[in-house]
């Protein structure tokens, strides 16, 4: 656990020295921002033109209306800058030699993953307060339904981690953080629209391609609906992502 | 301490280590020499756990680096061909980060951090950022990061390479004082570093094991024979037909002289000591004897010797084989 932790550290300090850290949350700030201003503009306008034409309050839901939308967009987001977090993780300690230094000392493999894991994690999480921020000020003007929205931040929580679990998995594969961050995007294009076949298939296969993908998942905890079987799905990625990269890590002794 | 038994490392094609054991005492400072592509870094990486064997055994403080590699690793200090740095740290936070994930306490680690800062001369640079080091600076920090958690095993993989002269002298000056309380394994091909800090030298080639056994030796060993100098004033054909004449002397070749004089390199069966006879031979026909001294081989020509006449003969013994064969 202490291993982890230091691990953790150490990964987080590269992360801000590398100024990686600082470009994913402005990019996600400005971005973010910018949707956050759109959602409010457009709502703020809707309201405004139901009450002067019913001349009443807006029956319109801030849930609905700004924060549905919203949390679908931080999920689109995040997946074009989650491969920025995971390129470096494996794949910078793989190009310095510093793995050397790592796989040399009384480290569990599970360890590594675990510590640069919860680095990319703690990063993420701060991604996902600055959404928040914004997020908290519609509390001083309305009454939004704050379960379905932790609800939601529940699934962009679970939808970060198996993300990063996939992501340190390609990580591993290269030395080279642009080849890492490509394949990373690749795959993650890839389980992001996988569920497009609903749109043309009804078979079994096409019902079992559309469950592997990543954002379909999603949608309910965006509804603010809590589902076991949307919740189990992503702990398997993530689980499935950090077993991936113990076996990648395992075989890098025998290629090394 | 450190124990290999028929170990052997194949890459996909290359058999990096063929077949190599030795052993190493509590305390021993050990050289591990060989010329590029010898198969050291390959062996030094399957001691500190960093790749599995493909055959063989190996292990560190009595622990199998397969079957128990966390106590192995626990015991070892590794400095790899290049150090293993993390350019934006500082050097203190660096070390203390290296202690911390090679087990010191958080308490301990200050001391630690203290001391081997001192013992590998980094006072000056504690709070420089590592990517602001020259390579030699850089060299150190690797060393003191191989020391932080004080290992009874320090394997160093050229840790002076890249240094310069004052700094190699100081470095080999450091692993001097470490031994006795460590035992070392430090890789080479720079021949005079082995002569001057080793006690056992284990030379491979080609992922074979050559020679293992101390500098002196080593070179008592390669000379199956004793070369002698000898300088003599007196008529050179004359001088040599006596000289070639003695008992003992096997070969007898002419050197570059000085003016009036000539020298000669004389060689005689081992342990056949025949100075005294020589100088009595030049002396007794009234010849003046300038210099008489033995011709010692240096590590270098032994490095040499095994690397280049062994390969030579082997291929020779080879070509031999098949050709009795078709
Ligand atoms: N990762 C690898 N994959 C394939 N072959 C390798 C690998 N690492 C080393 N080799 C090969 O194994 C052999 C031994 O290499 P090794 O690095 O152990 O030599 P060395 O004695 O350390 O040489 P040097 O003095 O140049 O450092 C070489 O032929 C090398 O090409
Ligand atoms: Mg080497």
């Amino acid at each position: 656990m202490k291993n982890i932790w230091v691990l953790a550290q150490r990964e987080l300090k590269g992360y801000f020295a590398s100024s990686i850290a600082y470009i994913v949350l402005a990019m996600f700030a400005v971005i973010f921002g910018y949707f956050f201003y759109s959602a409010t503009a457009i709502f703020v306008d809707y309201s405004m033109r139901s009450m002067m034409q019913r001349g009443m309050a807006p029956p319109v839901n801030l849930n609905d209306f700004i924060i549905r939308p919203l949390l679908m967009n931080v999920s689109v987001i995040v997946l074009f800058l989650m491969p920025m977090i995971t390129m470096r993780l494996f794949a910078e300690e793989k190009r310095s030699g510093t793995i050397e230094l790592l796989m040399t000392s009384p480290l569990r493999d599970i360890e590594i993953i675990l510590g640069k894991w919860l680095a990319a994690m703690l990063l993420y999480l701060c991604l996902l307060g600055i959404s928040a921020l914004n997020i908290l000020v519609l509390f001083l003007h309305g009454r939004p339904d704050w379960r379905a929205l932790l609800v939601g931040y529940l699934g962009l929580l679970l939808l970060g981690a198996a993300f990063l679990g996939l992501g340190s998995f390609v990580s591993t594969l290269t030395k080279n953080q642009i080849v890492a961050a490509s394949l990373t995007f690749g795959v993650f294009l890839m389980l992001w629209v996988l569920d497009w076949v609903t749109s043309y298939s009804t078979t079994t296969l096409g019902k079992v391609v559309a469950y592997l993908s990543i954002t379909t998942h999603f949608e309910p905890f965006a509804k603010g609906v809590l589902e076991l079987k949307d919740a189990i799905y992503y702990l398997s990625v993530i689980f499935l992502g950090i077993f991936l990269t113990a076996r990648s890590m395992e075989s890098l002794r025998w290629r090394a | 301490m450190i124990k290999v038994e028929g170990l052997t490392k194949r890459y996909d094609r290359t058999t990096a280590v063929d077949h190599i054991s030795f052993e190493v005492q509590k305390g021993q400072i050990v050289g591990f020499l060989g010329p590029n592509g010898a198969g050291k870094t390959t062996t030094m990486r399957v001691l500190t756990c960093f790749l599995p064997p493909t055959e063989g055994k190996a292990s560190v403080a009595g622990y199998d680096v397969q079957e128990h590699p966390l106590d192995v690793k626990r015991h070892i200090g590794y400095l790899p061909e290049s150090p293993p740095l993390y350019p934006e740290m500082e050097v203190d936070e660096y070390l203390a980060f290296t202690g911390r994930i090679k087990g010191v306490s958080s308490g301990g680690i200050r001391r630690r951090v203290d001391d081997v800062t001192e013992r590998c001369a980094l006072g000056d640079v504690r709070k420089k950022l590592i990517s602001k080091l020259s390579r030699g600076y850089r060299q150190r920090v690797g060393l003191a990061q191989a020391l932080i958690h004080n290992p009874d095993v320090l394997i160093l993989d050229e840790p002076t390479a890249g240094l310069d002269p004052k700094q190699i002298i100081e470095t080999r000056k450091l692993i001097h004082d470490l031994s006795g309380e460590h035992t070392i394994i430090l890789s080479t091909h720079i021949l005079p570093e082995v002569s001057t800090t080793c006690q056992l030298v284990i030379i491979i080639n080609q992922g074979k094991l050559e020679a293992i056994d101390t500098p002196e030796n080593l070179t008592a060993r390669l000379q199956g024979h004793e070369t002698i100098f000898v300088e003599v004033e007196g008529p050179a054909d004359q001088v040599a037909a006596r000289l070639q004449g003695l008992a003992g002397v096997t070969r007898v070749t002419r050197k570059d002289g000085q003016a009036g004089r000539n020298s000669w390199e004389i060689e005689t069966a081992k342990d056949h000591n025949i100075r005294s006879l020589l100088a009595h031979a030049v002396v007794t026909s009234g010849w003046g004897l300038h210099e008489l001294r033995p011709v010692g081989l240096s590590l270098e020509e032994i490095f040499l010797k095994l690397t280049t006449s062994d390969k030579a003969a082997e291929a020779a013994a080879e070509k031999q084989a098949s050709g009795g064969t078709s």
